[in-house]
């Protein structure tokens, strides 16, 4: 191999070097790109703990239809709580607004920062379920054995396909508190 | 063709030709290109059989059943280590073995562009598999959660034990070795190439191997980038994938799918140059359609980048996503076609001949047409939430890649083992490996098919008993297929020791010269060989394009 092409190959290494770490960087840019593209709902249809918080505005109340809403609460395994919902179903008409009290109890000495994550079943539903009000919208503090009453205000919007009749809304409470300290 | 024959052996007797170092040593610190490619495919050889062992062990278990042999975890490990030793050290290294030997034969070039780089690539690979294998003795066992790691799962620990961060460890090493060999492999061809040989004038093989070595570096790294977001989640408290820092483990599956759909061309693509390669030489016809052939490589390649939610329709998309994802996947059918109907273009009315490498090459024609279309099954949205899941996507997948990258790695064996160790392998035996091995794939990978549209889901060690039955039969075919390749194995092992004991001809196949310039080298290829540059090179190979 003569100086000429072995220079011309170190170049080409170098470039092709570049573009694979301009690559690993790429990958990281998804994240954000990611987000964009959910907001945009281009690939994804709902993220459940995207659910903003919407203005009460006034429905006509459909009082032909109930549907079934069904509550679980969950504990992610590092989450040492106890959390419930005082209902474990409710009957609702389309349009008219309910609110329901969770409960979670802190059973460490220690205060705890976390967040409580929805999801729906049928999925589809999730854009139809407008929350005025909800503990999952933000992280929540707990002091040590606190018990703490969470409510949630919601509606279900008149135009949810006929095809509905029963809602499984689940929370799932993280631990946060380590991570949050971090930051 | 038999001046420049001559003249590269009149120069070769210029140089002070070295041969191989002595001993033990000359494996270890060599940059020869055929030295390294012998250490790629041999050790591509043992992880064949190595994961092949590892799916033995599954199909024992799914025999029956009911749990019979070993735990649940240790079968998900199975599963697990199966797929990554077979994708990454077993067909990838395979394939970089072929491009080491070939490329600078088939091109004209005295060896690869960086050497030693080119050594380094071997030996991180060997790290990576060590690193990777060390898992199935830890606490906790191998990773169980599947091989494509999805979070939450894999983060979970009962899944992850102490092997994660090896295995992520290894996927960065096995990255890193692919990234080096892909930069190696794209050097060589730009820049050492015979001068008389244009781009267009480059057999297929290399032309596959550019395309593939573009598409290693375009996925490698973001592989290697969403390996690094599950270590840095779960012992750096990050949360790209956690729901309860605002991650979402869907991002997961779009990054690693995003890298995954184009690295399932990365095992298919050197296949489809193989393919071209063997069937012009044993049907005595230029292969029909080069250029067309070089297109739809480039244009299957650039696709694979743009349909990778495919791997992901029941995750809950938006139907303009869903429908977008669908048809573009259904476009590389047209790609695709042109390609399989190129290959049976260049048999029609050619004089064939059946030898092993052709046997091989014919049934991958056959058979990967059959993967083809349940892949074109699966890229119905609607429809594959049936088939997601189940032992229908195991079959696709296993068609894709056994009888065809595997299949065309053995024929790849046949077709120049002869060339490369100056002895020609037995005939006999390699036509009773290749139909028990036609027969067998058949026999363990067709029921698959059924079992995934009555529903069985994959990665489970216990089944419902109306899956029985079918499961028995592939279990049956799995265990003659794995049988089957102790024959290769001693083909090889013979071939390198002398094989009949017939000597080779240079051209090894009848008019192989007109396909190759490898084949206007001696038998066996010297240790060095084009130290200058062929000056005319064959175009037989793109007659059709000229």
């Amino acid at each position: 191999m003569n100086e000429k092409v072995g220079k011309k190959n170190a170049k080409l290494a170098r470039i092709l070097l570049l573009v694979a770490i301009s690559m690993f960087g790429f990958g990281y840019a998804l994240v954000p790109i990611y987000d964009v593209l959910c907001e945009w709902k281009w690939i994804e249809r709902d993220r459940p703990d995207d659910i903003k918080k919407v203005p009460e505005s006034a429905y006509i109340v459909d009082t032909n239809r109930e549907i079934t809403v069904e509550f679980i609460t969950t504990l992610n395994e590092s989450t040492p709580m106890v959390f419930w919902a005082e209902k474990k179903q409710l009957k609702v008409h389309p349009g008219k607004y309910y609110t329901v009290n969770f409960y979670a109890e802190n059973k460490t000495d220690n205060d705890m920062l976390a967040r409580a994550i929805a999801s729906f079943s049928p999925a589809l539903t999730s854009s139809y379920f407008e929350k005025i009000e909800c503990f999952c919208f933000s992280e929540q503090t707990f002091k040590a054995r606190e018990l703490k009453t969470l409510p949630m205000r919601f509606v279900i919007n008149p135009k949810l396909p006929e095809q509905y009749k029963t809602i499984t809304l689940s929370y799932t409470f993280f631990n946060n508190t380590e991570k949050s300290l971090k930051k | 063709m038999s001046a420049v024959v001559d003249e590269q052996g009149h120069h070769a007797d210029d140089h002070h030709d070295h041969g191989p170092e002595k001993g033990l040593l000359r494996w270890i610190t060599t940059t020869n290109h055929k030295d390294i490619g012998t250490l790629y495919l041999l050790f591509a050889l043992l992880m064949f059989f190595v994961g092949g062992a590892m799916a033995m062990v599954i199909r024992a278990e799914l025999f029956e059943p009911g749990l019979q042999f070993v735990d649940p975890a240790f079968f998900n490990s199975m599963t697990t280590m199966h797929a990554l030793v077979m994708v990454f050290g077993a067909v990838m290294p395979a394939f970089v073995g072929l491009a080491n030997w070939q490329i600078p034969l088939m091109i004209g070039a005295a060896d690869m562009a960086l050497p030693r780089m080119n050594n380094m690539s071997f030996w991180m690979l060997v790290a990576g598999v060590l690193l990777l294998a060390s898992t199935l003795f830890m606490e906790g066992g191998a990773p169980n959660g599947g091989w494509t790691l999805y979070p939450p799962l894999v983060l979970q620990p009962i899944t992850v034990g102490k092997a994660l961060p090896f295995a992520i460890f290894s996927v960065h090493l096995l990255g890193i070795s692919s990234i080096m060999g892909a930069i190696n492999i794209i050097a060589t061809i730009f820049n050492m190439r015979a001068p008389a040989m244009k781009m267009m004038d480059m057999p297929l093989f290399v032309w596959t191997w550019l395309i593939t070595a573009f598409l290693l570096i375009a996925v490698m790294p973001v592989f290697a980038g969403a390996v690094t977001m599950l270590l840095t989640d779960k012992f750096f408290h990050t949360s790209f994938f956690n729901a309860a820092g605002g991650g979402d483990p869907v991002l997961y599956e779009h990054i690693f799918w995003f890298f995954g759909h184009p690295e399932v061309y990365i095992m298919i693509l050197p296949t489809f140059g193989v393919a071209s390669t063997i069937i012009p030489v044993f049907a005595r016809k230029p292969l029909f359609g080069y250029a067309s052939m070089v297109w739809a490589t480039g244009s299957i390649a650039f696709l694979s980048f743009i349909v990778w939610a495919h791997h992901m329709f029941t995750v809950g998309m938006p139907l303009a996503g869903e429908l977008y994802f669908m048809y573009a996947t259904m476009i590389i059918a047209v790609p695709t076609g042109v390609k399989v109907f190129n290959w049976t273009a260049t048999m029609w009315e050619g004089a064939m001949t059946f030898e092993t490498p052709m046997l091989f090459s014919i049934a991958f024609v056959v058979l990967f047409t059959m993967g083809g279309f349940t892949g074109l099954m699966m890229s119905i949205a609607p429809s594959d939430f049936q088939y997601h899941d189940t032992y229908f996507i195991v079959a696709h997948f296993h068609y894709t890649l056994v009888p065809a990258s595997i299949f065309m790695l053995m024929a790849a064996g046949y077709f120049w083992l002869p060339k490369w160790t100056g002895h020609m392998y037995n005939e006999k035996i390699g036509q009773l490996h290749f139909w028990l091995s036609a027969i067998s794939v058949n026999i363990l990978f067709f029921p698959q098919h059924f079992l995934g549209l009555a529903g069985m889901p994959r990665r489970i060690p216990d089944y419902a008993v109306q899956f029985a039955d079918w499961n028995m039969i592939s279990s049956i075919g799995g265990f003659i297929f794995g049988a089957s390749q102790l024959l290769f194995l001693y083909i090889v092992i013979d071939t390198i020791r002398g094989g009949t004991g017939e000597k080779v001809s240079d051209e090894v196949w009848e008019d192989a010269g007109k396909h190759g310039l490898e084949w206007t080298l001696p038998s066996p290829v010297p240790y060095h060989t084009w130290s200058e540059p062929p000056l005319i090179v064959p175009t037989e190979h793109v007659l059709d394009s000229h």
